[in-house]
C-alpha cells in the first residue's frame, strides 16, 4: 500500500503528526475540539540525539480514528503517514463494565500495537462526576485507573492518565487538562525522538550502502526527503533544509566522482540528452511532477536539480532568508553547467537558449528580493560563466548599468532585449556595440589590456556590420597597433585601413567629404622633436630643420602621401618666445611624454614665485599644477583618445593653417624620423596630419607646446674699440684713449640686405675727432657662422665734411668688418669762466662731444653720425674716449714767495712719456715771471702715477688779481717714437683770493661788524632727476637754503643768518649773499660754518632723507619766517630748534633736505682769518658741486 | 591544469597565469571577481566581521574555476583562480598562499625604486609566484 497514492493530500503544508484514537469514539469526539485547540498552546523542549541542540517546539497533531491499516508495515519508510502516538479513550468507571468489555478491547488494541512494534501509546481515562453519581456502587478504594494501570502498564504507570471532568470549567478539570496535555506532548516528543532516530539510523545505513551496485540515488533521495518532510511538518525548516543540502552535496559529489572516472550505474539516467527543460516553479511548495519523475528514476539532471532547488527555495523563504535564494541560484547555475559537461550530457543550442531564458526568469524572480549591488555582482559572475558557452551558441551578452538591469528584471522579454543580444541571429549589432563600448570604457579606465583588446575586436566586428566606417577604421587602427594581438590579426586590421584608404572617392559615391580622420596617436607615438640648429632660432637664409621622431605601431610599413604639421603664427616678440620654450632641452629636442594613463594623471607641478612690483622682494611662493584642467575634469565627460567614437569629434582639422610638409614618407614599424624645413616667422606647432589616401591620421594637439623662430634681420652697424691695439699700444686697453690715434672696429651685420657695389658709409666729420688715413685698409667678410669668406681692400675718401667708406660687395647675413683709425682731441682744459677760482672745472660743450667725469677718468663721448646705404636715416654711433691725464694745480706760498705746482696724474693703464712741460701766462702780465724749477724735461709717467712740476711765481709791485696760465706738455706712449708725441694742454686761472678787510681798513677787529660775503656757485648742471626745478622768469632755478652758524662762539651773526636763494640751473652760476658778522675774539679764527640745504617747496612730495643725523627737519617753522628773524643767533640754535619739534610732518609745509656727502664743497673750510682787536672784513666762499 | 594569480588594485598590477594561452579568460574572470570582492567587503562592513581577516574566501565558482580572493588593508586585491577539478587545494592552503603572496608583495612595495601603481616587474616576486604555482598546481 502506497500511502501517498492513497492520500495524495498528505503533501501539503497542513501536514501534522498523526495520532490515532481508539476506544470510546463518542467520548473522543466530545473532547476533540478542546484537545486540538490546547495542544499547540505551549512549547515543549525537544531534546535531540547526537548532541544536536534542543529546540522549543509547538506540537500539533492530527487525531484520526485508530485503524489497523494505519499502522506501518515492515519496510515502509513513509514517515508522514506514520502514527506517532496511539491513544485509547475510555470513560468507564464501572469495574464490572471494565472487566466485561473494555479490558478485552484494550487488550486487542495492545496486541495490534505490539504486532507492529509500536510502543507509543496512552490510555486516557475520563472521569466524570455525573457518571459516579449515577453509579454509587463504585468502589472508592481501587479506582478504574489503578485497575488499568495494573493490567496494562506494568512498569510504565505514566501510560495511563485520568482526565477529570474535561467538559467542566472547574479548577480541578483545568489541572487535569494541563497535566494531560503535558503528558501528551512529552509522549509525542518521545515518540518523535524514537521513531525519527530509528528512521535516521535506517537512512544512514542506506547511505552507507551507496557503493553497492544496486543502490539508487533516487530511492535514497525519497527516504531522506521523507525526513525533511517531517521536519517541515514540525516547522523545523532549518532541519529540513539541512536534509536537502545533504542531498545536494551528495549528488554533487557523485557527479564530481563521475567526472573523475568513478561512475555509478544510477547516474545513467541523468546522462540522457536534454531535450527540454521546463524551468523552475517556485510557486508550488512541492513540484509533484518532478518528484514523481525522481521517484520513478526517470528524472533528468536538470529535473533533479530544479526540484532540489525549488525545495530549498521554499524552505529558505519559510526561513525568511530570500537573499540566499540568489546565492544558491548562482551556484545552481554553475553546478548545472559544470555537471552537464561532466556527465557529457549533450543538448542542442536552442534548448540551451530556452533554458537560459528560463534561468533568467528564475533570477528575475529572485532579484526582486534583493538590493542592486548584489545583483550587479551576481550578474557580473553570470556574464562570465555563461560567456564561453554563449560564444559557442551564438548568444551574446553585454552588461550595462543598473537602470537597464532593473528594467530587465521586470520581465523575461525585457531581459532578453537588454542582455541577450546576438550579433548574428538577433541581428542587432547596434546595441551590442553600445554595450561593448560601455564595458570598454571600464576596461580602459582600469587598464585591463587583454579584455580591452578582446572587447575592441568585438566592437570592430559590430562596427563593420553596421558600416560605421569611421569608427571601424579608428578601432582597426587601435587594433593594428595592439601588441596583444597576433601579427596576423594586426596585419588584417592594418590592411583594412589601407584598403579603405586606397579606395577612390568615386567608388563610394560623390561624397565630398570622403576623407576619414583618425587619431594618429593610435597608430604612431610621437616621441621627439628635434630642432637643427638646436636653438630653434635662425635667420631667414639659414635652414631650420625640424626632425620629427615617430614610432610607428603599425605591423607593416605604411607609405604616407604626405605628412604635414600645421603651425600657428605667434605674434610675439622674438625675445619672449625664449621663455615659452621651457620644454625644449638645450640640445634642441623636445621629448613628448608617452601617452600612458599613468603619466597622464601625474601632477605637473611648477614653482611659482611672485615678487612685489615695488621693491622686488618675494611676496609669495607656491606650487602650481599645470595640468589641473586635465585632472580636475569630470570623469564621465572625459574624452579619451582610446575610445574611438569620442575622439573623432576632436579630430577637427585646422583649415587654412600654415603647414610644414613632407611628402612620400614611409613609416616603417618602429622608429622613424621625418624632416621638415621651417618657413620664416615665429610659429607654434599645433597639429600633425598624415595623409594616406582617403584616410588622414591626425594628432590634434601637440603637448608640450613647441615653438620655433625663423627671423628676418635688419642690417646692423656697430663700432667698437679694438680691444688689442696693434699699432702703438702695448698695454691692452679696453678704452679708447683721447689724444692718441685709436683703432675702432666697424662691424656690419648685413642681415637681409646685400651690400652692392658702390655702397658706402658716410661718416660726418667732426673737428674733435678726425678720421685718420692709413695706407692699408682691408675689410673682412665673414659668413654667419664666422667663417672668413673674403678679404677686400677698402677705399676711404675724405672731404671737408664727410668721410666716405666704400664697402665691398657682401651677401646677406654676412658680417663685414674693418678697422679705422680715429683721433680724439683732448679738449684743452677750460679757463674761460670768470668765476672759477683755483679749481679745475670742465666746461660742458653742447656739441657732439661731451665730457664727463667718471671715477677719476675724464670721458669724452664722441657721437659719429653714419649714413648707411640701407637706411635713409643716419645712424648715430657713440664712442667713448678716455682722457689719460688728470691735472691739478695748486698755489703754494712760502712767506711772500708763491709757487705754482702742477700735478699730472696718469689715470690710464698705459705708461706715457712726457716732455716739454711748460707753463705760460696768457695775459703776458709785464711784471710777472714764471721760473721753472723742474730739472728734467723728459719724464715717464707710469700708469696711475703722478708727475709734479713746480714753477715759482715772481712779480714786482702789486700782486696780480688773476692769472691765466697754461700748462702744456707733449706726451706719447712710453715706447712710441718721438713723432708720436701729442700735445697736452691745461689751462687754469689763478685769482688772488684773500682776506679782504673792509674799505680802508687793514684787518678785522673784534667787536666791529665785518662784511661776510657768501658766494654760492653751482659747479655742475644737475641731472634731471636730482633736484626740483622751479621756473621763474623763464629761468630754471632751484632753491637753496643757506644758514650761517658759528658753533664755536667766535662769531656773532648779525641780521638774518639764513635765507633762501634761487640758483639758476646752469653750471658756474653764482649767487652772492652779503651779511654782517662780528668777531668776538681776536686771533686766527676759523670762518663761520655755512650750511646748505635743498629747499623743497611744500608741494613737493616728501623725501625721506637717508641720514636723519645729517638732516634736521624743520617743519614747524616756516623758513620764510625764519629768514625774517633778525637776531643774533648763538650756537646750536638751529639744532635745538630742530630737535624740539622734529618729526612732526604737518601737511604741505616746505621742507629742507640735506645734500649728499660730497655734493657741497666748502671753499673756506679750514681757512682762518686774522682778527685784530678791531673790526674786520670777511670774504667767504662756498662752492656747490 | 590552469591557474592564475593576479594582484589588482582596481587596475591590474600583476597577472600571471599558467598556461598563457587562456589569459584573456583569466582577465575576464578576475575583472568580474572584483565585483564580488566589492560586494563582500561592503557586506563585511555591515556585519562588523573581523576586520583583520584579509582572506575573503571562495569568491565564486564558475564552471571551470574556483576564484579565491584576498584583500590587503590598503585595498589591494589578490585573486587566485584555480581549476575547479583541482581538489588537492584546501581552503587552508589557499589561505597560506595568499599570505605568502602578501608578504612578497609587501617586499615589492618596500622597494624604493618601485613606483606604487606601476605594474610589478620584480624578479623576486616573479620567482616566488612561480614556485608557488609549481608547488600548488
Amino acid at each position: 500500500m502506497e500511502p501517498h497514492e492513497e492520500k495524495p493530500i498528505i503533501y501539503t503544508m497542513e501536514n501534522k503528526p498523526i495520532v490515532t484514537c481508539a476506544g470510546d469514539q463518542n467520548l473522543f469526539t466530545a473532547l476533540y475540539g478542546s484537545l486540538t485547540q490546547q495542544l499547540p498552546r505551549e512549547p515543549m523542549e525537544w531534546r535531540r540525539s547526537y548532541g544536536r541542540a534542543p529546540k522549543m517546539i509547538y506540537l500539533e497533531a492530527n487525531f484520526v480514528q485508530f485503524k489497523e491499516e494505519l499502522l506501518p508495515k515492515e519496510g515502509n519508510k513513509a514517515l508522514l503517514t506514520f502514527p506517532f502516538l496511539h491513544i485509547y479513550w475510555t470513560d468507564c468507571c464501572d469495574t464490572e463494565v471494565y472487566k466485561a468489555s473494555v479490558k478485552e478491547d484494550m487488550q486487542r488494541w495492545q496486541a495490534a500495537l505490539r504486532l507492529h512494534g509500536s510502543v507509543d501509546w496512552l490510555i486516557a481515562v475520563v472521569e466524570s462526576d455525573n457518571k459516579k453519581k449515577n453509579k454509587t456502587n463504585i468502589l472508592p478504594r481501587t479506582s478504574i485507573v489503578d485497575k488499568i494501570r495494573n493490567d496494562f502498564c506494568n512498569k510504565q504507570s505514566d501510560r495511563c492518565v485520568s482526565l477529570c471532568d474535561p467538559l467542566k470549567e472547574s479548577s480541578r478539570s483545568q489541572e487535569s487538562w494541563s497535566s494531560f496535555l503535558t503528558k501528551l506532548r512529552t509522549l509525542l516528543l518521545m515518540s518523535f525522538t524514537r521513531n525519527l532516530g530509528r528512521f535516521e539510523d535506517d537512512m544512514r545505513t542506506l547511505r552507507e550502502k551507496r557503493t553497492e551496485p544496486g543502490w539508487s540515488f533516487c530511492d535514497y533521495f525519497m527516504v531522506q526527503e521523507e525526513l525533511a518532510f517531517v521536519f517541515e511538518m514540525l516547522q523545523q525548516f532549518e532541519e529540513a533544509l539541512v536534509q536537502y543540502d545533504e542531498l545536494d552535496a551528495l549528488f554533487t559529489q557523485y557527479v564530481l566522482n563521475f567526472g573523475a572516472g568513478d561512475g555509478a550505474n544510477w547516474l545513467g539516467s541523468f546522462c540522457q540528452p536534454v531535450r527540454s527543460w521546463n524551468g523552475l516553479l517556485l510557486r508550488r511548495p512541492i513540484d509533484m511532477e518532478k518528484r514523481d519523475l525522481i521517484q520513478r528514476g526517470e528524472a533528468s539532471l536538470l529535473d533533479l536539480r530544479s526540484y532540489l532547488f525549488s525545495r530549498q527555495c521554499t524552505l529558505l523563504i519559510f526561513l525568511q532568508r530570500p537573499w540566499e535564494v540568489t546565492a544558491r541560484a548562482l551556484e545552481l547555475l554553475h553546478n548545472c553547467v559544470q555537471e552537464l559537461r561532466l556527465l557529457e550530457v549533450c543538448f542542442s543550442p536552442p534548448v540551451f537558449q530556452t533554458c537560459l531564458g528560463r534561468f533568467w526568469a528564475v533570477f528575475g524572480a529572485c532579484f526582486r528580493y534583493l538590493g542592486l549591488p548584489r545583483v550587479w555582482g551576481v550578474l557580473g559572475v553570470f556574464r562570465t560563466s555563461l560567456g564561453h558557452i554563449s560564444d559557442k551558441s551564438g548568444v551574446f551578452l553585454g552588461c550595462s548599468p543598473y537602470k537597464k538591469l532593473k528594467e530587465a528584471l521586470s520581465s523575461v522579454e525585457a531581459f532578453e532585449k537588454h542582455y541577450l543580444v546576438s550579433v548574428r541571429s538577433l541581428g542587432d549589432p547596434q546595441s551590442a556595440e553600445n554595450f561593448l563600448l560601455d564595458s570598454l570604457k571600464s576596461y580602459v579606465s582600469e587598464s585591463w589590456s587583454l579584455p580591452l583588446t578582446h572587447t575592441r575586436k568585438q566592437i570592430a566586428e559590430c562596427q563593420k556590420q553596421l558600416q560605421k566606417m569611421d569608427e571601424y577604421l579608428q578601432t582597426s587602427a587601435l587594433l593594428a597597433s595592439d601588441t596583444n594581438l597576433s601579427e596576423e590579426e594586426r596585419r588584417h586590421f592594418c590592411q583594412e585601413i589601407l584598403t579603405f584608404a586606397s579606395q577612390t572617392a568615386e567608388g563610394k559615391g560623390q561624397q565630398k567629404d570622403a576623407r576619414v580622420a583618425l587619431s594618429m596617436s593610435s597608430v604612431t607615438r610621437l616621441q621627439e622633436l628635434c630642432f637643427r640648429p638646436s636653438s630653434a632660432l635662425v635667420h631667414v637664409s639659414a635652414a631650420l630643420l625640424l626632425e620629427l621622431r615617430l614610432c610607428s605601431l603599425m605591423p607593416v610599413p605604411v607609405t604616407l602621401e604626405h605628412i604635414s604639421a600645421s603651425i600657428h603664427f605667434t605674434e610675439e616678440q622674438p625675445g619672449s618666445t625664449a621663455q615659452k620654450r621651457a620644454a625644449q632641452n638645450p640640445d634642441g629636442t623636445v621629448t613628448f611624454p608617452a601617452a600612458s594613463p599613468a603619466s597622464a594623471s601625474a601632477l605637473e607641478l611648477c614653482e611659482m614665485l611672485e615678487h612685489s612690483p615695488s621693491d622686488n622682494t618675494l611676496s609669495s611662493a607656491g606650487l602650481a599644477c599645470r595640468n589641473m584642467h586635465l585632472l580636475m575634469r569630470r570623469n564621465d565627460s572625459a574624452t579619451s583618445l582610446d575610445t574611438p567614437n569620442t575622439a573623432l569629434t576632436a579630430l577637427a582639422l585646422e583649415d587654412g593653417a600654415q603647414m610644414l610638409r613632407a611628402s612620400d614618407v614611409t613609416l616603417s614599424p618602429g622608429n622613424n624620423s621625418i624632416v621638415f624645413t621651417a618657413p620664416p616667422g615665429v610659429y607654434t606647432l599645433r597639429q600633425l596630419c598624415a595623409t594616406l589616401g582617403r584616410v588622414q591620421l591626425v594628432l590634434p594637439h601637440l603637448y608640450p607646446v613647441v615653438q620655433y623662430e625663423v627671423y628676418s634681420q635688419e642690417p646692423q652697424l656697430s663700432i667698437q674699440p679694438l680691444t688689442v691695439s696693434h699699432l702703438v699700444c702695448v698695454v691692452v686697453s679696453e678704452h679708447l684713449l683721447a689724444g692718441l690715434p685709436q683703432q675702432v672696429k666697424f662691424t656690419i651685420l648685413t642681415g637681409h640686405y646685400s651690400v652692392k657695389k658702390g655702397d658706402a658709409l658716410q661718416l660726418s666729420n667732426t673737428d674733435s675727432m678726425p678720421v685718420l688715413h692709413s695706407s692699408t685698409r682691408s675689410a673682412r667678410i665673414l659668413s654667419s657662422s664666422a667663417e672668413l669668406v673674403a678679404e677686400s681692400a677698402l677705399s676711404i675718401q675724405s672731404s671737408e665734411k664727410v668721410t666716405s667708406i666704400s664697402l665691398p660687395v657682401t651677401p646677406p647675413y654676412h658680417t663685414l668688418e674693418f678697422l679705422l683709425d680715429v683721433l680724439c682731441h683732448i679738449p684743452s682744459c677750460p679757463a674761460r669762466m670768470e668765476s672759477e677760482r683755483l679749481t679745475n672745472g670742465q666746461i660742458s660743450h653742447r656739441t657732439r662731444s661731451r665730457t664727463r667725469f667718471n671715477s677719476g677718468m675724464t670721458l669724452i663721448d664722441q657721437k659719429v653720425s653714419v649714413d648707411c646705404p640701407w637706411s635713409i636715416y643716419s645712424t648715430l654711433v657713440s664712442l667713448t674716449f678716455h682722457v689719460p691725464f688728470k691735472v691739478k694745480h695748486s698755489l703754494l706760498s712760502v712767506g711772500r714767495r708763491k709757487f705754482i705746482q702742477v700735478c699730472l696724474q696718469n689715470v690710464s693703464d698705459t705708461n706715457f712719456r712726457l716732455t716739454n712741460q711748460t707753463l705760460t701766462e696768457n695775459q703776458h702780465t709785464p711784471s710777472l715771471e714764471l721760473l721753472s724749477l723742474n730739472t728734467t724735461t723728459h719724464s715717464l709717467v707710469f700708469r696711475q702715477q703722478c708727475v709734479f712740476s713746480v714753477w715759482e711765481l715772481r712779480w714786482s709791485g702789486v700782486s696780480p688779481v688773476s692769472l691765466h696760465c697754461e700748462f702744456s706738455a707733449s706726451f706719447a706712449p712710453a715706447d712710441a717714437p718721438d713723432a708720436a708725441l701729442k700735445p697736452y694742454r691745461y689751462h687754469f686761472t689763478l685769482e688772488r683770493v684773500s682776506i679782504r678787510p673792509a674799505e680802508g681798513e687793514q684787518d678785522c677787529r673784534t667787536g666791529a661788524l665785518c662784511r661776510l660775503e657768501v658766494s654760492l656757485t653751482r659747479l655742475s648742471e644737475p641731472s634731471d632727476s636730482d633736484e626740483e626745478y622751479s621756473d621763474t622768469d623763464g629761468l630754471r632755478t632751484t632753491r637753496l637754503l643757506y644758514e650761517v652758524i658759528d658753533n664755536n662762539s667766535n662769531w656773532a651773526v648779525c641780521g638774518k643768518s639764513s635765507g633762501v636763494v634761487s640758483m639758476p640751473v646752469a653750471a658756474m652760476a653764482t649767487h652772492k649773499v652779503h651779511m654782517e658778522v662780528m668777531p668776538l675774539f681776536a686771533g686766527h679764527l676759523p670762518f663761520p660754518s655755512i650750511r646748505l640745504f635743498k629747499y623743497l617747496p611744500h608741494h613737493a612730495s616728501p623725501v625721506i632723507p637717508p641720514d636723519t643725523d645729517s638732516c634736521l627737519e624743520n617743519d614747524s617753522l616756516s623758513l620764510d619766517d625764519q629768514a625774517e628773524t633778525a637776531s643774533l643767533r648763538s650756537r646750536g640754535s638751529v639744532q635745538s630748534l630742530g630737535s624740539g619739534e622734529s618729526a612732526q610732518p604737518r601737511g604741505p609745509m616746505p621742507k629742507r633736505q640735506a645734500f649728499g656727502p660730497g655734493q657741497v664743497f666748502n671753499g673756506t673750510q679750514g681757512q682762518q682769518v686774522l682778527v685784530l682787536p678791531a673790526a674786520d672784513h670777511h670774504l667767504m666762499e662756498v662752492n656747490v658741486t | 591544469m590552469q591557474t592564475a594569480i593576479m594582484i589588482v588594485a582596481n587596475y591590474p598590477l600583476y597577472i600571471r597565469s599558467v598556461p598563457t594561452q587562456g589569459e584573456l579568460k583569466f582577465h575576464y574572470t578576475v575583472h568580474t571577481s572584483l565585483d564580488v570582492v566589492e560586494e563582500k567587503i561592503s557586506g563585511v562592513g555591515k556585519a562588523l566581521a573581523d576586520q583583520r581577516e584579509l582572506y575573503l574566501g571562495l569568491l565564486y565558482p564558475t564552471e571551470d574555476y574556483k576564484v579565491y580572493g584576498y584583500m590587503t588593508n590598503s585595498k589591494v586585491k589578490f585573486v587566485i583562480v584555480v581549476d575547479s577539478s583541482n581538489t588537492s587545494l584546501r581552503d587552508n592552503e589557499i589561505r597560506s598562499m595568499f599570505r605568502k603572496l602578501h608578504n612578497s608583495f609587501t617586499d615589492v612595495m618596500c622597494n624604493p625604486f618601485y613606483n606604487p601603481g606601476d605594474p610589478i616587474q620584480s624578479k623576486a616576486f616573479d620567482s616566488i609566484v612561480s614556485t608557488m604555482m609549481v608547488q600548488a598546481f
